[in-house]
């Protein structure tokens, strides 16, 4: 299973909120993102928390940075809203993208992205909200409603070519107490394209509580990390304790 | 200083690639120019994409023959993901494709069901290495750090034994991680995007430059 460390970056700081709001300054991404490379780590995501709300983006120039001294995948989400976007993403270094907000509003850019440069290269980002009888996918980091339930959505996103999926819960994100099991579960269960798992991480038990009932392909880590709290190699550890064989 | 060319043919993340060569202080040049090719110490030929594309890419460009010739003369190739499964004869991504036929074998779907297992496989997944692999490719890695990133839904099938360098288990199939024919090596997995294990190997390749 790979351990994954997610940036969410605002004005060139790396950021951290409760359920995406509320931001605190915690640090430089170019120095993050290397000590969690020397720590170790699988991947790297970066995600540019104001680029979708004033349509720009700004997080080239790190991900330039990051590709020059960092080896391991790197993945930007954050504003990306056509195929150029993804051309200059890709072009700064990122191996993959991550797409919500634009993908809701234009499915077809899922299907553009993964014909011109593979399905390996897209990742969809899922935001997901709790609702009476299910969840809710939402955009714009989590502020605004879709309409569209979570477990249609992602069979879509899965049929329109996304190569993997980037699950967070609105509800739990920043929280610290824990993943939101059922809806990996019902998201894992209902496809088949790998899934990454994001918000709520807050103790060791949380991770042996997800995988005690699912095994999804990534987790995402970052107040955790950014907080020193836990080590990539502890982090690890956890995993290898609740027994993972990180192929489910 | 090693001059190494990362092939430039549209298809591959050709920036990661190179800013993994200077971190291990090669020099790189991005191209796909025959003079610059002929004159390079080793050539990698990157790729991420489906295989059709990519050949149809490397026959557009008339790089064909350039790769042909390049290995003919004894120089070192080597090609990653994509660029490792255009190196075989043939590939049955969308449409049945010829491939440049320098390494014996097709590259297929990696047979798993959906129920159990997921394609793509993108992991980091600890590979298998013979013989061969341990005296070149791998040399100087411990079985511990034989750890590097995967990320493909085909896999190259019915390789010969001598040709294999590395294996990967991958849901119950064996799967080729790495070849080597004479001059020509391929590898499934990214190198350039394996931490210091993948840098290793990349060293290795430059050194056999």
């Amino acid at each position: 299973m790979r351990v994954i460390a997610r940036l969410d970056v605002k004005n060139q700081f790396v950021i951290k909120g409760i359920h995406l709001e509320g931001l605190r300054k915690v640090g430089d991404p170019n120095q993050l993102a290397k000590a969690y490379y020397e720590a170790g780590i699988d991947e790297i995501v970066f995600i540019d928390a104001v680029a979708s709300l004033y349509n720009r983006n700004n997080l080239f120039s790190v991900i330039q940075k990051a590709s020059e001294e960092v080896f391991v995948p790197i993945t930007i989400g954050g504003g990306l809203r056509s195929l150029s976007d993804v051309e200059q993403a890709l072009d700064a270094g990122a191996d993959k993208v991550a797409l919500n907000t634009a993908v809701i509003r234009e499915p077809g850019l899922i299907e553009n992205v993964a014909k011109q440069y593979g399905s390996q290269c897209v990742v969809a980002s899922v935001q997901a909200k709790r609702t009476a009888n299910g969840w809710e996918a939402y955009m714009e980091t989590g502020r605004e409603r879709t309409g569209v339930q979570v477990l249609d959505w992602v069979r879509r996103l899965q049929d329109l070519g996304a190569g993997e999926l980037l699950l967070t819960s609105v509800d739990q994100e920043g929280t610290k107490t824990g993943f939101d099991v059922p809806l990996v579960q019902a998201v894992n269960n209902a496809i088949s394209i790998p899934v990454i798992v994001s918000g709520g991480y807050g103790q060791p038990k949380h991770i042996a509580e997800l995988l005690e009932v699912t095994e999804p392909s990534g987790l995402c880590f970052a107040s955790v990390l950014h907080y020193k709290t836990a080590t990539v190699d502890e982090l690890r550890q956890m995993i290898a304790l609740a027994g993972t064989t990180g192929i489910k | 200083m090693k001059k190494i060319v990362v092939l430039s043919y549209g298809l591959g993340n050709v920036r990661s690639v190179g800013n993994a060569l200077r971190a291990i202080g090669a020099h790189v040049e991005v191209s796909h120019a025959e003079h610059s090719i002929m004159q390079a110490d080793g050539l990698i030929i990157p790729g991420v994409g489906a295989f059709p594309h990519g050949m149809a890419n490397l026959v557009e460009s008339g790089l064909v023959d350039v790769i042909r010739k390049y290995i003919a003369f004894g120089r070192p190739v080597l090609g990653i993901c994509l660029g490792m499964q255009l190196l075989f004869d043939k590939g049955t991504e969308f449409v049945p494709t010829d491939g440049l036929g320098l390494i014996t074998g097709s590259v297929d779907i990696i047979p798993v069901s959906t129920e159990v297992g997921r394609l793509p496989h993108i992991a980091w997944s600890t590979i298998c290495q013979t013989e061969q692999g341990r005296q070149k490719m791998f040399a100087g890695l411990t079985d511990s750090e034989m750890r590097f990133y995967f990320v493909h839904s085909y896999a190259a099938m019915g390789v010969k034994p001598d040709n294999i360098s590395a294996t990967v288990t991958y849901l119950g199939n064996t799967i080729v991680a790495a070849v080597q024919s004479c001059n020509v090596w391929g590898t499934q997995f990214h190198p350039e995007k394996s931490g210091p294990s993948g840098l290793h190997f990349l060293r290795n390749f430059v050194n056999n430059c």
